[in-house]
């Protein structure tokens, strides 16, 4: 297998390493980086729970290469806050019960994370649209839509 | 005792962990030396194994072993052992950890690859020579119990294992003086369960002191340590089992697994830690999955349409083995006669092996199959006889003045089921008045103004919780004053570390952020069964409740002795013993523990047991009964057969509720899974016993844009059976729901459409029954 070297910010740090061609962005992440909180539910892309933020848009960790993000800006789950300083939008997933068993939760948080930055206010619809490349076997989802709805409340609120 | 934290809403616990990404699932287990596994699996439904070449796939870069059965012989080649045996099963129905001879379901395991990584493992998957004979097929157990069927296993006789009798009353009698009976027949489909964390293991012999460490995604951990104990002649002390984050379980992670054994034999084998993660295919192919059942019924009622009696048969798909005994089919005839007061009934249920992935219960296990039945009888009762259907339910229902109340049946031990307390007929009032019924025609009217079909659906069920016999906790208070709550009961996303947390704090006058769960380590805690059939609440609840109170009973001696006070004028209150009404005269639970805690040459109070700690094993010897009613409204575009759910409310009484929060979740959880399987998940095969939905694109689960808002009501009726007067909560959820799905989409197609007995039901089959109608 051809190994190839990428340079990448990872979480506002620079990383270089030697990957092979075949290595997905999530398992470089999970692997290499020792970044787990990026999980994979599915390995083909649609049950989202490997999304990361990639140059400020939301990917699929799983259908992206790691050379493909050569140059790239990834933010990981890692990146929102701390379990001493959790994030709005983390507080709001504990505050409205957001999550249960925590597997699907990092690509849930990610994927908010890149509407939120782009839309401030958004309507239930909207969050439920954006939603619908994320699986969750476990809230049937009202509960994330409400965490969605407050964390954009509360960064409205703290802007 | 002061109550703070049983039943209030309070964030769990175990979330800020979780929402960091610094939860640790069984992928994110690394150990020195780890190697990682991959499964050859059958590619036929049906077949016996020739030969097995792996020549070419030893020398594939990174490969460290290839293992057959007969390479791991010197562990035992044979069948698992059964996890549930049952009277009628005279030989458990088990696979082996890897199949030798003879296969029988696509998926199943036949040899596993050791390689330093997990994709240099699956490379050489592609390089085992296979040779396969091709057996007969039976892909439909329909057509399994016909004489003359394909076996599905070679060596038997009929692909009937077991035939499931559940009677009460002089059904024939019932029948024979009804004012009506009326006859129909179902097909349920269930699919699978589709946990996001797919299954995983990882094996690590332990060198030197010869024990083997086992991490693996399961509900049921303890069970793994025990069947692999006996696999292997070892003690159990010898075999750590710990379940660490699952991300989600549902009923299939309950079973102990062919994986879970190959992966230990494979560790003790090479000597080395092995990890196996399933990919979401092989969760399509090989994790159990809850299929098919055909109902024939008859019910007879009343000239008030009352139901009176309900008769007939199923024909189960049990799958190509009975991992689970007869768990599934048995848990289906334990639920009848569901919330109704029936004179009699007479069931039968033939559990048939086909060529298709093992059955095993999912969220609900039989129960939902069982509601299905039981309500859409109730439907056709009011279509019969022109009655509104929340009519027949009011007439039929076990009525509150008769709890407790013997239904007849019995649960799969054999006891009689008897409901313990409730009001059947209040939930449904309740749930008619939430969603507005009163207003539905009005609703009707204006959808139909918009070119579409609104329709009204409503079902109800009863939910025995808290199975027996037991799951039990210690509680102990540290020298630093943290209460550190164990248990055997696993968690896979139900909120234990908060809830057994809270009913801990509460007992013992402690801030909630001063508890920790540990659970489901079996070297943590000596004893552990499942989290299955909505238990934990109630039994390891319980137990947290009675091992508390010990602590606190051994804290006020001590204190009384200290403080020179009565024990009666004590109170636990901010993490100290204190007189009450003088908070000043007090001793801190850290202090006790210390002393307890002993030194060298101190004694501690005569007659007391050292360590501030106690073990509790709540005796859950009888069932409670959770129940509810659910409605809702489906709108239904007719060109497109597009439904959406516009409106979902629930009623629920599962007893004290611990964390509204927490209870809200998992109906919610509960109540889309149900949706789900009334509206999309179809996992289908063709006659060869292939499966052709193997994607989450083919296989379609419920997603955020097509689910409603849920609307949750309480009532809250303390069963009377346990201490802390809670019922399990975790199935009511799913047990009505697709019943309330199909109730509506009946009442959307009118009254001269066809009458629906299946589920799941498509946008095209919608269409075809809307033609049918106009027709």
């Amino acid at each position: 297998m051809s190994a190839r070297k990428i340079n990448l910010t990872v979480n506002g740090r620079a990383v270089e390493a030697e990957v092979e061609a075949r290595v997905n962005l999530a398992d470089f992440l999970r692997q290499t980086l020792a970044l787990t909180g990026t999980h994979l539910g599915c390995e083909h892309g649609v049950c989202g729970a490997c999304t990361v933020i990639v140059d400020g848009r939301p990917a699929r960790a799983c259908l992206m290469l790691a050379v493909q993000a050569d140059g790239a800006k990834v933010e990981t789950v890692e990146s929102l806050g701390t379990p001493e300083a959790l994030s709005e939008l983390q507080l709001a997933f504990r505050d409205r019960h957001a999550l249960q068993c925590g597997f699907c939760t990092p690509g849930m948080l990610m994927t908010i994370e890149a509407l939120l930055r782009v839309e401030a206010a958004p309507t239930r619809e909207q969050i439920r649209d954006v939603l619908s490349g994320n699986l969750c076997r476990c809230t049937g989802y009202q509960a994330i839509v409400d965490a969605a709805l407050d964390a954009a409340e509360a960064r409205r609120g703290t802007r | 005792m002061s109550t703070r934290y049983f039943g209030a809403a309070v964030p769990r616990l175990e979330d800020p962990r979780l929402l960091t990404g610094k939860g640790t699932y069984v992928d994110d287990i690394v150990l020195p030396g780890m190697l990682h596994a991959a499964f050859l699996r059958s590619s036929v439904a049906h077949g016996r194994i020739r030969r097995v070449d792996a020549t070419a796939a030893l020398s594939m870069p990174g490969v460290r072993a290839v293992y057959t059965m007969a390479d791991l012989g010197g562990f035992g080649a044979r069948p698992m052992p059964a996890m549930a045996p049952h009277p009628l099963l005279k030989t458990p129905i088990t696979c082996s950890p890897l199949a030798s001879d003879e296969v029988c379901y696509v998926g199943e395991a036949i040899a596993m690859v050791l390689a330093d990584s997990r994709a240099e493992a699956e490379d050489a998957l592609g390089a085992i020579e296979l040779d396969i004979e091709h057996l007969p097929v039976v892909a439909d157990a329909r057509q399994g119990v016909a004489a003359g069927a394909p076996r599905a296993h070679s060596g038997r006789d009929s692909n009937v294992i077991a035939t499931l009798r559940g009677s009460h009353g002089d059904v024939d009698a019932v029948f024979a003086a009804a004012a009506h009976r009326f006859s129909e027949t179902f097909e349920i489909h269930r699919g699978g369960c589709h946990s996001m964390e797919c299954r995983g293991v990882v094996a690590a012999p332990e060198p030197r002191s010869g024990e083997l460490s086992l991490w693996t995604s399961s509900q049921s951990p303890y069970m793994v340590r025990r069947h692999l104990a006996t696999y292997l002649g070892r003690d159990e002390a010898d075999i750590r089992v710990t379940a660490p984050d699952v991300g989600g379980g549902f009923g299939p992670k309950a079973n102990v697994y062919p994986e879970e054994f190959a992966v230990a034999l494979a560790a003790l084998a090479c000597g080395h830690p092995v990890k196996w993660i399933e990919d979401r295919q092989e969760h399509f192919l090989a994790t159990t999955q809850q299929r098919d059942q055909f109902w024939s019924l008859e019910v007879a009622c009343d000239a008030a349409g009352r139901m009176l009696g309900v008769r007939g048969r199923c024909i189960h798909d049990n799958g190509a083995y009975a991992p689970y005994g007869l768990i599934l089919p048995a848990t289906a005839l334990a639920s009848f006669p569901g919330p109704y007061a029936l004179a009699a009934f007479d069931l039968s249920i033939d559990v048939v092996l086909t060529n298709l992935v093992p059955t095993s219960p999912v969220r609900g296990a039989g129960r939902p199959n069982a509601a299905f039945v039981l309500e859409r009888l109730a439907d056709t009762i009011a279509r019969r006889l022109n009655l509104p259907r929340e009519e027949v339910r009011r007439r039929s229902f076990v009525r509150a003045e008769q709890m407790p109340y013997v239904t007849g049946g019995k649960m799969r031990d054999g006891s009689p089921v008897a409901y313990d307390s409730g009001d059947y007929a209040k939930a449904l009032s309740l749930v008619l008045e939430k969603i507005d019924a009163a207003g539905f025609a009005r609703r009707r009217a204006e959808a139909a103004a918009r070119g579409r079909l609104l329709g009204f659906g409503l079902a109800s069920c009863v939910e025995d919780t808290g199975l027996g016999p037991f799951e039990g906790a210690s509680v102990r208070v540290t020298p630093a004053g943290k209460v550190v709550v164990t248990t055997g009961a696993a968690s896979q996303g139900q909120g234990h570390a908060t809830t057994l947390a809270q009913i801990a704090a509460d007992a013992l006058g402690v801030d909630l952020s001063q508890v920790t769960v540990k659970a489901a380590d079996s070297r943590v805690f000596p004893l552990g069964i499942s989290t299955i059939a909505s238990r934990v609440a109630v039994t390891a609840g319980s137990s947290v409740e009675i091992a508390a109170r010990k602590v606190r009973d051994k804290a006020i001696k001590i204190a009384a002795h200290m403080l020179e006070a009565g024990e009666h004028d004590l109170e636990l209150e901010n993490g100290q013993v204190r007189v009450v009404g003088v908070p000043d005269m007090n001793v801190a639970l850290s202090t006790i523990a210390r002393i307890l805690s002993g030194s060298a040459g101190v004694p501690i109070p005569a007659g007391v047991e050292p360590d501030l700690a106690a073990t509790g094993y709540f005796e859950a010897n009888q069932l409670a009964f959770a129940y509810g009613s659910q409605a809702c409204e489906v709108e239904i575009d007719p060109e497109t057969g597009d439904c959406r759910i516009t409106r979902y409310v629930v009623a629920h009484d599962c007893g004290r509720l611990i964390n509204p929060m927490i209870v809200d979740g998992q109906i919610r959880g509960g109540v889309v899974h149900g949706i789900g399987n009334a509206l999309f998940e179809h996992m289908r095969h063709d006659e060869a016993g292939q499966p052709l939905t193997a994607t989450f694109a083919d296989y379609l689960l419920p997603g955020a844009a097509e689910m409603p808002d849920i609307e949750i009501h309480h009532i809250e009726t303390p069963s009377p059976r346990n201490p802390i007067g809670a019922k399990g909560a975790g199935e009511g959820g799913t047990i009505p729901a697709a019943a309330c799905v199909i109730s509506a989409i009946q009442d959307a197609l009118g009254p001269t459409a066809p009458f629906v007995t299946m589920h799941p039901v498509s946008p095209e089959q919608i269409v075809e029954w809307i033609d049918q109608t106009r027709k």
